[in-house]
């Protein structure tokens, strides 16, 4: 069964359309970028299917069931610039809002909960900064905190919104091997992504966006020119870049 | 117990329950629904009023929670629609305050009710407003208003505590895990309204908001962790209080004022001198970096 699918998803803000009429559906156990460009929808398209942002129609399945009866199964990262980072809390309390999902109501999070915490910190290596303010974090680890949070959710799906963003070459490296990791382990992992330069080395397979689906499908044959050029449209400075890249490579 | 030490009491709960809940309204930036809601608890005493005919206070708390929940909801309502927020809270609220005000000034002859004294409260009186049953003198009014609310308050807080925190970080990140993040803004907007009117009676509609949001921006400067931030600003709250009264006896001015004046010195003292945000360490710290590198 297909760990997540997308049918007929359009999303409006203020009777604008931001999505129209997206149809998706993406394997198993792979590493899947959605690319487009900027104001395309793809932040807008996870929102969209966590139930972030309301549908004006269209439906989503994780695992052929509605989300809301699937969240244990899902992880999220958002971009780590939607939160106030001078919050009063330290890193590993952030990782534990991962557990409330698995928590539920009236009870606080047990030990077991703590322990699986710093394990998910240990995993980003950031196991030494467990008790520092989250305000006095770089904006790497800042971004491996919220990837903590996401691993502790314990999800089998992941949803990822620009974790590339505003790090530093070491971060964006331990990401990625993370990413392979959890694929490795079956799971499968959507990231929304900017940077066309990395989308050949980083994912399996690619969404290609621009307020509706332009293609969905393995990297080596969704990734070229033409699908790139009905994305991008007429940016075409932009594009002499993306040929470029897409030769080179 | 004596006159003063009801006084001191009363004025105690109000900075508990006041700098507890402030916290909240600080961490997630809506200090100024708690102007709009400390004015507009105004139009529910009077609606209370109009309906119960009396000035009892589960009626007042009743129809300040309605009205402050509904303030709430037009503010979130207009926000929705595209109205920026801070315009949506100045239309809210002064409309919804001047209503109370010209149902006050339409009914309020004929009972003990007045603006100047829901604007300034009047904390000297409460001691004589005492609670009676059968007979027994079972202390003023006012301190078991205020007892009830904070208690209400504090299991609210604890039972929701994991809820509260996240949907005040990371919104969507409760939203995503299935917290009910509308039901628990309603929560606190209530928790807000009945904390103003059961403060209302000691230190007024205009002062509430300065026992609201001082203490919790002061324990703010202080700690990086929530639940100190919460006994911290309780602390404050207290302290602000028992201050106050004194400078008020001393200077023989308003208590409420002089409270508030009290929070306010609290607030100005830390901001220069809290060992990790405060601008002192903030300076000594940059002038180490300047001679290190020098």
């Amino acid at each position: 069964m297909n760990p997540v699918t997308v049918e007929n998803v359009t999303v409006a803000y203020h009777s604008k359309p931001v999505l129209q009429e997206v149809s998706f559906s993406v394997p198993e156990g792979k590493l899947i970028g959605i690319i487009g460009p900027n104001g395309a929808g793809k932040s807008t398209l996870i929102k969209a299917v966590l139930g972030l942002v309301p549908r004006a129609s269209g439906d989503v399945y994780i695992y052929g069931k509605p989300y809301k009866q699937q969240r244990k199964l899902v992880g999220y990262v958002p971009q780590r610039g939607s939160v106030d980072w001078d919050f009063p809390t330290n890193a590993l309390d952030v990782v534990l809002m991962g557990r409330y999902g698995h928590i539920g109501w009236f009870k606080r999070p047990s030990k077991k909960d703590v322990e699986f915490a710093m394990s998910c910190l240990e995993k980003v290596g950031m196991k030494e900064y467990a008790n520092r303010q989250i305000s006095q974090l770089s904006g790497g680890q800042q971004q491996r905190v919220f990837l903590a949070r996401a691993l502790a959710q314990d999800a089998t799906v992941y949803f990822m919104d620009e974790p590339f963003v505003g790090v530093d070459a070491a971060t964006e490296k331990a990401i990625i091997s993370l990413l392979n990791e959890l694929k490795a382990q079956g799971k499968t992992v959507l990231v929304v992504h900017h940077d066309l330069q990395t989308v050949k080395e980083y994912f399996d397979w690619v969404l290609l966006l621009n307020m509706r689906k332009i293609a969905i499908g393995p990297t080596e044959e969704t990734f070229t020119l033409e699908n790139l050029q009905k994305t991008y449209g007429g940016r075409l400075t932009f594009l002499h870049q993306q040929h470029a890249i897409v030769n080179q490579q | 117990m004596s006159y003063e030490g009801w006084i001191l009491l009363t004025g105690s709960l109000v900075g508990i329950s006041c700098g507890i809940v402030g916290c909240f309204l600080i961490l997630r930036k809506m200090a100024m629904l708690a102007d709009a809601i400390s004015h507009t608890v105004l139009l529910g005493i009077v609606g209370a009023y109009l309906i119960s005919n009396s000035l009892e206070g589960v009626y007042m708390l009743i129809g300040a929670a309605v009205v402050g929940i509904l303030t709430a909801f037009f503010v979130q309502l207009l926000h929705s629609i595209g109205v920026q927020s801070d315009a949506a809270i100045g239309v809210v609220f002064t409309s919804l305050f001047a209503v109370g005000v010209i149902l006050l000034s339409l009914f309020g002859g004929k009972v003990h009710l007045d603006v100047e004294h829901a604007l300034m409260g009047e904390i000297t009186f409460i001691p004589w407003d005492i609670l009676e049953i059968n007979g027994i003198n079972l202390g003023p009014k006012a301190v078991w208003m205020l007892g009830t609310v904070l208690i209400l308050n504090l299991i609210i807080i604890l039972l929701f505590y994991k809820e509260i925190k996240i949907s005040s970080f990371d919104p969507d990140m409760a939203v995503a895990l299935g917290i009910p993040v509308l039901f628990i803004h309603y929560l606190l907007m209530g928790m807000l309204s009945l904390t103003t009117v059961a403060s209302f009676d000691s230190v007024g509609a205009i002062l509430v908001v300065a026992m609201l949001i001082v203490p919790g921006a002061t324990a703010y400067l202080l700690t990086d962790k929530l639940s100190v931030m919460l006994m911290l600003s309780a602390l404050v709250g207290v302290l602000s209080a028992i201050a106050g009264y004194f400078i008020a006896m001393i200077f023989n001015v308003s208590i409420s004022g002089s409270m508030a004046v009290a929070a306010g010195v609290i607030f100005a003292i830390t901001f220069v001198l809290s060992p990790t945000h405060g601008l002192l360490s903030r300076w000594l710290a940059r002038k180490r970096l300047q001679n290190k590198s020098a």
